[in-house]
């Protein structure tokens, strides 16, 4: 009786350490299929770009191309300064200074893509609509973005998005 | 069983590989019940209306290349210069929309008489399933064109999963394949709309196989008593999914021939750009429902849950509604929320195409909590509350009165027998 059960105990400790190596197996043969559709190598070697601002006039905005993404420039009136740094941060879903999105106050530099569903807002033609504050609009579900871009009504969570740069020259950016 | 065949090869074959008994039992004398309408058309067209799908798939697959740069020109080359490419091109892109009105009708049919109730559950979820992978394929599909609908659709859609917390930014990265919808996203959307459609003809034989196992449910949805309720489908139910079918191909050919861009949307036309998005973007006609349900949330992920959700509810209909009695026709304040539900519905269609400001958001959230209310609440609660009208004793009965010497036969649901 004895024998049996250890026998039986033996015989499920193979089969439980067969299918554990059959599982890690066929896992590690998944993995390089899922993977393959991550970001390829071309495509993460990452492109960083360079915008010069002097083409740009106060109250003007311009749009660039990085990394497949519009990103928004825009040099803002002293008004709109005002208006970003005055708000209280209890008023904002995700609350962030003016300051601590800006390296030089007049020139905010945005990823200009809602952080909803990923639509550009609307704001940067002075034509445009720039939505209850004055910033952005998005028109794919009604996000306002205020003159920080802010996020201040609407179905987004978060600001726009403020990308890594430096100043490499006193009229020059390097995004990314 | 086998049954016989006059010619002696397909005797020969069907002896080693019975696939003629096969179709001769389940195509000609499969019983169906006798009193089927015009409703039970919508199955054999949804049918019909996928192998539409492929043969012109396959023929486009044939001139389309899926490639940023070249895949908008080739649609254009596919309408101007390849011989006869605008007419499968416009057969493929009405028949997307022919393919989920049919459907549409088929589901809301199955819900007024009570299709999903037992023994028919899991063909009943199987349908949805089919549902599913149908929105699948044709979002993968009406990115191909790339033009700017395609484009911040596409986006759009992909970027439903970064509403999933902590790792739901990682997930929409590893479906583009990049940092936006780009050319790896469009070349893998073209594989998996390739693919997709086959997956979808097996969820149909599944879907079949649990069809025939109890046979079709009826108008009147009481079981099938005795032989005397049935019909061979050959030729009784053939010649009238064949003359549903002509009706079907009427509309279907009006749209493709004198109105083929009136389902679609004029932006389509512009070849996409990723640094502008249109004034408003509005999925395909059949998307809109789910697409007002999403904007009705003023919560990002709360929007993508009841999204979800609203698919979800389909699903567990058949334990969400309890009563007894199968067809709406007996179950009179069922019959009534049955034709709101359906109403709210349409409504929900309309405002998911309006854009999402003022009193359109307002109802598009009266619309999606009265959706949600008739699954959870109204059809839960009637099971109990409602007093249906007495059943027919069997399907012969309202016809010939007093089918009481047919009824009693067998009182559980009759399985067909193979
Ligand atoms: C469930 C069946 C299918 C559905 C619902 C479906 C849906 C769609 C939709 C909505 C479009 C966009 C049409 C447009 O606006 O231009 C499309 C395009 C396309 N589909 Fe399908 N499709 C199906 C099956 C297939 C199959 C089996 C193939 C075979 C490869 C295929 C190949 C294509 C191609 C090459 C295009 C791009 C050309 C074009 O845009 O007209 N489809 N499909
Ligand atoms: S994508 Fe901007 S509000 Fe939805």
């Amino acid at each position: 009786m004895a024998e049996t059960q250890q026998g039986e105990t033996r015989r499920d400790f193979l089969y439980i350490a067969t299918a554990a190596v059959g599982a890690v197996g066929a896992g590690s043969a998944i993995w390089p299929l899922i993977d393959q559709m991550n970001p390829a190598a071309d495509v993460l070697a990452l492109s960083s770009i360079e915008f010069d601002l002097s083409t740009v006039e106060p109250g003007m905005a311009v749009t660039v191309k990085w990394r497949g993404k519009p990103v928004f420039v825009r040099y803002r009136t002293p008004e709109e300064i005002t208006s970003a740094e005055a708000v209280p941060l209890d008023e904002l879903p995700d609350p962030q200074t003016d300051a601590s999105r800006v390296q030089e106050a007049k020139y905010l530099i945005l990823v200009g893509v809602c952080t909803h569903l990923g639509c550009v807002p609307l704001g940067q033609k002075a034509s445009d609509p720039r939505g209850d504050y004055g910033g952005w609009f998005c028109p794919c579900h009604g996000s306002h973005y205020d003159t920080s871009g802010r996020i201040r009504k609407g179905p987004a969570p978060l600001n726009l998005f403020v990308p890594a740069y430096e100043f490499v020259s006193d009229t020059t950016v390097r995004i990314g | 069983m086998a049954a016989k065949f006059d010619n002696a090869i397909v005797r020969w074959i069907d002896h080693r590989l019975p696939i003629f008994s096969f179709m001769h039992h389940e195509l000609h004398e499969y019983p169906t019940p006798k009193n089927l309408s015009y409703w039970w058309n919508f199955g054999s067209l949804a049918g019909i209306a996928l192998v539409i799908m492929i043969v012109t798939g396959i023929t486009l697959a044939m001139h389309y290349t899926p490639h940023v740069d070249y895949a908008f020109d080739s649609v254009e080359r596919i309408m101007r210069d390849v011989n006869y490419g605008w007419l499968i091109r416009y057969l493929h892109t009405n028949g997307g929309s022919f393919f989920f009105i049919v459907v549409y009708i088929h589901i809301f049919r199955g819900m007024y008489y009570g299709s999903y109730k037992a023994p028919r559950e899991l063909l009943w979820m199987l349908g949805v399933v089919i549902l599913l992978l149908m929105m699948a394929t044709a979002f993968m599909g009406y990115v191909l064109p790339w033009g700017q609908m395609s484009f911040w659709g596409a986006t759009v859609i992909t970027n439903l999963f970064s509403a999933i917390p902590v790792v739901g930014q990682s997930i929409v990265t590893w479906l583009w394949g990049g940092f936006s919808v780009d050319n790896a996203t469009l070349n893998r959307f073209y594989s998996l709309h390739y693919l997709l459609p086959f997956v979808i003809v097996g969820v149909v034989i599944l879907h079949m196989v649990a069809l025939h196992r109890f046979g079709s449910n009826n108008p009147l949805g009481v079981d099938v008593k005795s032989a005397k309720d049935q019909i061979p489908f050959h030729p009784y139910y053939t010649i009238k999914d064949a003359f549903g079918l002509g009706v079907f191909l009427i509309f279907f050919s009006a749209f493709v021939f004198f109105a083929p861009n009136y389902l679609g949307h004029p932006d389509n036309y512009i070849q996409a750009n990723p640094l502008v998005t249109p004034a408003h973007i509005v999925p395909e006609w059949y998307f809109l429902p789910f697409y007002a349900v999403l904007r009705a949330v003023p919560d990002k992920l709360g929007g993508v849950l009841l999204m979800f959700g609203s698919i979800a509810v389909l699903f567990i209909l058949p334990w969400l509604d309890r009563s007894p009695v199968r067809s709406g026709q007996f179950r009179p304040i069922f019959k009534i929320f049955f034709w709101i539900i359906v109403l709210d519905s349409v409504l929900l269609t309309y405002l998911g195409g309006k854009p999402a400001e003022g009193g359109y958001v307002i109802a598009a959230r009266f619309a999606t909590a009265y959706y949600f209310m008739h699954f959870l609440i109204i059809l839960p609660a009637l099971s109990i509350f409602e007093t249906p009208k007495p059943l027919p004793k069997s399907i012969s009965e309202p016809v010939i009165g007093g089918g009481g010497g047919f009824a009693g036969a067998t009182a559980a649901p009759k399985e067909n027998v193979r």
